[in-house]
């Protein structure tokens, strides 16, 4: 089961003082799985994601990321996992073929890799012409797009999505979950959060969380038989009062 | 693609080749960004310059061609002479021969003299029947500073002449007063300047410019990406450094270039012992840089606590512009927790005085210490942060 279980958490707490951000969750996320991890504002989704990414060491409880412990094996998370968070992650003043090849390097690629990496996603998002521009010239949905790719840029066992959609508009979402879609294809498992509702339906698994606990984790569909709901939005709301 | 996994984590095993390189390509991205920004380059290189040559050309302490007036009631030879030696000694300017005290107030009122000498009647008589002449010296104090000055350089030249003229009349020796200034012969105000202006450039390169760097990250939500992957927090920071410190030294270089080659300000020590301790306070500066981003959030408060909390105090309380020694004895006890301060003094020991390490230890070790306690403190900071 361990190795089915790409991410497996267990009664998972994070205490700050006598705060508690997250309340002993237990879930876990098969691999190739695109899993929705969802939550009002202040629900503890970005502390728990924190915790699973290696950055915040939990307060009690068990968990592990691609086999690896998160209180000792930190290193080796990061190694296995990408990120991406709302704010795109790219430089700015840095050209397109820069942002590649500095994330290509930290995450440890060859040289050869990192050539062909380039040429390849500089084709298959076919912004070859923009190589040489510098990202703040570019429109939002490109550098979203171009964001998401560097993540993955390394082939992460797990990539971490932290509202990876925010302000973008509806087809540029669409064309960024179909990217999500080809990348969980290939085996890579998609950890997500996101403030949108019709998202939500795009995860195989949802868990929404409210004051620290995970008061909901199913498919959407039977998500939405079992609070007698027609869309997630529903669900949502129901859960989140 | 789980071949293509299994391959990158097997390159991994050569961790040390592998750190280094994520390293130097982070190196390089730090490169970038500062080679972009072409007004913060700007100024980070055309400030030294403009500074070293405003201090330099513009802002002197120095007094030259001051215009005076002189009220003679006496007209002799000797106040002839004595008015002579006053003009020639190229600080004066004679601008008005004043008839009588009615015509001192005006005179000063229009605003171009700067002192009025009066020479009483019967100068000479008075000096060489009862063996003592009265001269008044009135200055315009508005500019205090340049008012004490000129009283000085006028009494010390008048002073020299009195001594001149009591060996020639072969009466009993007198006491000569001698003036000597030592280190800065010319009282040059750029010597003065190169040590604090060395101090307040590296610290604004390595202070501000570090912590600017490294909040930036924070602010664009970068940091995050960065902590995330494989590059350990220490590289971040190392990577950040590193640039910055070499920019400090390039600027450093400048300085002293532009202060020997331009000015003629001597460096009469050791250089490499002056190398090294710019190296040190870089290091205290840096640290302190790395501790601001820890407790800012943004560049905006980065930038307000660098020039607030240490650009000021370095311009204030260093001895940079104002004397240490003249300060309320409260400021006297902060001015010791500011590093600039120690390394002034290092400065100046070893460019103007050419002292040996022996002479600066204190200060050396004063900047250590610090050095130590600001990169403990950011390590402690930076840790309680990333909880």
């Amino acid at each position: 089961m361990e190795n089915e279980n790409i991410i497996y958490a267990e009664n998972l707490t994070k205490k700050f003082g006598s705060f508690v951000a997250v309340n002993s969750i237990s879930f876990s996320v098969k691999k190739g799985e695109i899993y929705g991890f969802l939550g009002a504002n202040g629900a503890g989704k970005t502390t728990a994601i924190r915790m699973l990414c290696g950055l915040s060491t939990p307060s009690s409880g068990k968990a592990t990321v691609a086999g690896f412990d998160v209180y000792k094996q930190t290193e080796n998370i990061k190694k296995n996992i990408g990120y991406m968070s709302q704010k795109f992650s790219l430089y700015e003043d840095l050209t397109v073929k820069e942002n590649i090849t500095f994330y290509g390097g930290i995450y440890g690629l060859s040289d050869k890799e990192i050539k062909e990496k380039t040429e390849y996603l500089l084709d298959i998002l076919k912004i070859g012409d923009a190589k040489d521009k510098l990202i703040k010239s570019l429109p939002l949905g490109w550098k979203q797009k171009l964001a998401f790719s560097v993540a993955v840029i390394h082939n992460p066992k797990i990539v971490f999505l932290d509202e990876p959609t925010g302000g973008v508009d509806p087809l540029t979402r669409r064309q960024f979950w179909n990217m999500i879609y080809e990348e969980a294809s290939r085996g890579i498992t998609v950890f997500v959060t996101t403030h949108y509702m019709d998202e939500a339906e795009y995860c195989n698994r949802v868990s929404i969380m409210s004051d620290g606990i995970i008061a909901a984790l199913d498919t959407p569909s039977k998500l939405k038989e079992k609070y007698n709901a027609n869309t997630m939005h529903e669900v949502f709301v129901k859960i989140a009062r | 693609m789980p071949h293509e996994i299994k391959e990158i984590s097997e390159i991994s095993d050569f961790r040390g080749i592998n750190d280094m390189k994520r390293f130097i390509g982070f190196l390089i991205k730090e490169f970038y960004h500062i080679f972009r920004d072409f007004r913060t380059l700007l100024i980070l290189f055309g400030m030294p310059v403009a500074q070293i040559l405003l201090f330099g050309f513009a802002i002197t302490n120095e007094i030259k061609d001051v215009k005076i007036a002189i009220l003679d009631e006496s007209k002799d030879n000797v106040t002839r002479e004595i008015s002579d030696k006053l003009l020639s000694s190229g600080y004066f300017l004679l601008y008005d021969n004043l008839q009588s005290v009615k015509d001192i107030e005006p005179e000063f009122r229009k605003g171009i003299i700067k002192e009025v000498i009066i020479f009483e009647p019967n100068f000479s008589d008075n000096l060489f029947k009862t063996g003592s002449a009265n001269i008044q010296l009135i200055a315009d104090a508005s500019e205090p500073n340049l008012a004490n000055m000129i009283v000085a350089y006028t009494t010390s030249i008048i002073t020299n002449y009195r001594s001149e003229i009591t060996k020639s009349e072969d009466v009993l020796p007198s006491i000569n007063t001698e003036i000597k200034m030592r280190f800065n012969p010319n009282l040059k105000s750029v010597f003065m300047f190169v040590p604090g202006l060395m101090a307040v450039i590296l610290l604004l390169v390595s202070a501000l410019m570090t912590s600017i760097s490294i909040t930036k990250e924070k602010e664009m939500g970068t940091m995050e990406v960065l902590l995330v992957s494989p590059l350990k927090p220490f590289q971040i920071i190392i990577g950040k450094v590193i640039p910055y410190l070499l920019l400090a030294f390039v600027n450093a270089f400048v300085i002293l270039g532009l202060a020997q080659f331009i000015f003629g300000v001597p460096i009469v020590g050791n250089t490499i012992l002056l190398v090294l301790e710019s190296a040190l306070f870089v290091i205290v500066a840096l640290s302190l840089g790395i501790l601001i981003s820890t407790i800012s959030n943004n560049q905006q408060t980065a930038m307000m606590i660098s020039l607030g909390g240490l650009m000021l105090p370095t311009i204030i309380l260093s001895g940079y512009i104002f004397p240490i020694e003249n300060m309320p004895i409260v400021l006297q006890i902060i001015s010791n927790a500011v590093p600039a301060r120690w390394f002034i003094a290092i400065v100046k020991g070893i460019m103007l005085k050419g002292s040996s390490f022996g002479y600066i230890m204190k200060e050396t070790f004063v900047l250590i210490g610090m050095a130590v306690f600001f990169i403990f403190l950011s390590i402690i900071k930076f840790k309680t942060r990333l909880e």
